[in-house]
């Protein structure tokens, strides 16, 4: 795997990398993407560090409760329709996140994601967005285009930039 | 109620098989067979098809038209882009778009239609021997293909977004010009890329696919070419998977295709990784390689009148100055334009997240933006990217941002920002993480000058795939000659944009037209006269 070996590019820090994601995506009660009809690509584990992370990136869009669980939802979706090497590769990611080792030595962030506020979520997003780590931005902007596609693709996010949506044809 | 020509072709009878319900594998023969329905592969269905030769189109999208087409980003990415739109560069530096569906990118690209221009093709006659692509060799090809796709002068006045660059230029004396289209009886809509809901847009899905496919070529779409089977010098079939309906994972059935000859046009990354795939001869280790991609920065502007960009054509100005600043094989120029804005798209491309990006996202529709493509190709220090393979085999495209590039990402950055501030900008912002809008333009020049220029820091796009299987006239230079024959392969042809030797410096899809129908036509001959 393209993405395995960037991880390992990074020695023996990448191989910690690896190592927390590998031991957190071998847990009991993980799915391997299934066939064409499943839409479980996610496990439980990831959809609690995108409920987490969401919050964070959508701040200021008035997202509320609902809105925010539906953009975790879209974002599932589209990482279903999304090739195996980028599925494999969000996948890589969200169980780094997930892991204890992840979330507190990589992320740097101290508590159990479900008790992160959107402060310590965006300090970590900050940190990778300007990480001297290619890896840890590539991370941030992965986590930025999933959640953000997923948000302004929802009609009900475009009122706030007054975007009308598509005319009538036909 | 619009008419919706796919449909009711398939209901006159057109020989389409749509490999995600496919229960078995199938075996099918052929004249030619041709992977990929863009720009290149369908102009060759069409000309082939109407020569009389049996044709089969492989594609790996799946077929939909203007019925589908409803003009939501959330429908439009997954069915109709390359990896959801989220393809990359191997560094994740380049955001790829590629179209996937039959019709290929001309599906939904934004319709800009120029010829090959003149520079470019004296530098392929000077530097890899293409002395028969001369403009006026080519001239009656474009012709004919600008007739065929009713490409003319847009003469609706431009939206506000395309309206500044034009303003703007003016303001700075630099020469800005209209851009054709391939369209007949536009709306004016501004969907383009999400698949034209009026078949306005002459693209492949409502030309040359209907023609052939009306004098009985066969389509199979859902599937993907996986290799194929050389011997001595030729292909002997072609092995394709059939995918599951979102176009994911393998399904199970497998085609068989046996042709006389194999045309290739999966676009400049798909040719080259299916040639690799199949393990094609490599003996300069030319395959591949010299992958351009016009690498494009964008800069965002809030103006204070409304701009409404998601509107209207999408792109009808454009600017050359900074092309014709300086000599061709110099520091590297670059062309201007002005691209549709739709909230996914550019909330994806914005930087940024949480109250920033929501405030920049709150000013959509008072915000202008301005890309510059940057002409890549031209320079030793511009060598491009190179296809490469992941471990399941699908490609993958290595492209370097060197500093040679970042040079001319500055200057464009703030040629944008000039023109932006001169058509009346209350502020601008330069697409990259480290940038804020500016209020000035002494403000956003002295920014701009500092800010680190790096990959992942700065946003880079790119819809123009170019190269891989460059021409030329020595198997040394390039993988095909100027016929688009395979040095080493007898039987295989490759038509589609892999096979410019550089980028383009302009929007390529009418340069794969005329370029393709003149090899299809002279392949056509070819294969009549050994039949």
């Amino acid at each position: 795997m393209a993405s395995r070996r960037r991880f390992l590019k990074f020695g023996a820090a990448g191989a910690l990398l690896l190592a927390a994601a590998g031991a957190a995506r071998a847990q009991p009660g993980y799915r391997a993407p299934g066939g064409s009809d499943t839409l479980q690509v996610l496990r439980e584990a990831d959809r609690e560090v995108l409920a987490a992370i969401t919050p964070a990136i959508l701040a200021g869009t008035g997202a509320t409760g609902p809105g925010l669980a539906a953009a975790v939802g879209s974002v599932e979706r589209a990482v279903a329709g999304l090739p195996p090497h980028l599925q494999e590769e969000v996948g890589q990611l969200l169980a780094l996140l997930a892991s204890w080792p992840g979330r507190r030595w990589v992320a740097g962030v101290g508590v159990p994601w479900r008790q992160a506020s959107v402060a310590e979520v965006s300090g970590f997003l900050e940190r990778w967005r300007f990480s001297r780590w290619a890896l840890l931005q590539q991370g941030y902007h992965a986590l930025h285009d999933l959640v953000l596609a997923a948000w302004y693709a929802r009609p009900d996010s475009w009122p706030a930039i007054g975007y009308p949506g598509p005319p009538e044809v036909g | 109620m619009i008419r919706d020509p796919i449909r009711e072709g398939l209901a006159a009878g057109w020989k389409v098989t749509d490999a995600a319900a496919l229960d078995r594998d199938l075996a099918l023969d052929a004249d030619v067979a041709i992977v990929g329905t863009g720009a290149g592969g369908g102009v060759t269905a069409e000309i082939l098809a109407s020569a009389g030769l049996d044709v089969v189109l492989i594609e790996e999208g799946r077929l939909r038209s203007s019925s589908d087409f409803h003009m939501l980003e959330a429908e439009a990415y997954p069915q109709l882009y390359q990896e959801s739109a989220a393809r990359k560069t191997l560094d994740k530096a380049i955001t790829i778009l590629q179209g996937r569906c039959v019709g290929g990118s001309t599906t939904v690209n934004w319709t800009s239609s120029f010829r090959t221009p003149v520079p470019t093709l004296a530098y392929w006659r000077d530097r890899f021997g293409l002395a028969d692509l001369s403009p006026a060799a080519l001239a009656p090809w474009f012709e004919r293909m600008e007739e065929r796709l009713a490409i003319r002068e847009w003469t609706v006045p431009p939206n506000e977004n395309n309206a500044a660059l034009a303003r703007g230029a003016a303001r700075l004396g630099i020469a800005a010009g209209g851009i054709r289209r391939n369209v007949s009886g536009c709306w004016n809509i501004g969907y383009c890329g999400m698949g034209c809901p009026t078949n306005a847009k002459q693209s492949m899905l409502v030309t040359t696919i209907p023609a052939a496919l009306a004098r009985g070529a066969r389509l199979v779409c859902g599937a993907r070419a996986d290799r194929l089977a050389l011997r001595s010098g030729r292909a002997a079939h072609l092995e394709c998977s059939a995918l599951d309906p979102r176009g994911v994972r393998p399904a199970g059935p497998r085609l068989r295709i046996r042709a006389q000859h194999y045309v290739l046009a999966a676009g400049a990354i798909g040719t080259p990784a299916l040639l690799l795939r199949s393990g094609a001869p490599d003996p300069h280790r030319t395959l591949g390689r010299r992958t351009f991609l016009h690498p494009t920065v964008v800069s965002a502007a809030a103006m204070p009148q409304r701009i409404d960009g998601y509107a209207g054509a999408p792109q009808t100005i454009y600017s050359d100055h900074f092309l014709e600043l300086g000599a061709i094989d110099g520091p590297i120029g670059f062309k201007l334009e002005a691209p549709p804005l739709h909230p996914v798209l550019f909330g994806m491309t914005h930087q940024g997240f949480g109250e920033a990006h929501a405030d920049g996202m709150a000013q959509f529709l008072r915000t202008q933006v301005l890309i510059a493509l940057l002409r890549d190709g031209f320079h030793a220090e511009s060598e491009g990217g190179n296809v490469g393979l992941r471990s399941d085999g699908s490609p993958v495209l290595a492209y370097p941002l060197t500093p040679f590039l970042w040079d001319g990402v500055r200057r464009a950055l703030a040629a944008m920002a000039e023109i932006q501030f001169a058509a009346g900008a209350t502020n601008v912002l330069p697409v990259h993480e480290r940038a804020r809008p500016y209020a000035s333009w002494v403000e956003a020049r002295a920014a701009i000058a500092e800010l680190p220029l790096q990959p992942l820091l700065t946003r880079v796009v790119s819809a123009h795939v170019m190269g891989g299987c460059g021409m030329a006239d020595s198997p040394v230079r390039g993988v095909v000659d100027s016929l688009g024959r395979h040095f080493q392969l007898e039987n295989v042809s490759v038509h589609d944009g892999s096979v410019f030797p550089t980028s383009l410096g302009t929007n390529p899809q009418l340069s794969i037209y005329a370029l393709i129908a003149r090899n299809a036509t002279l392949l056509t001959e070819r294969l009549k006269a050994g039949r």
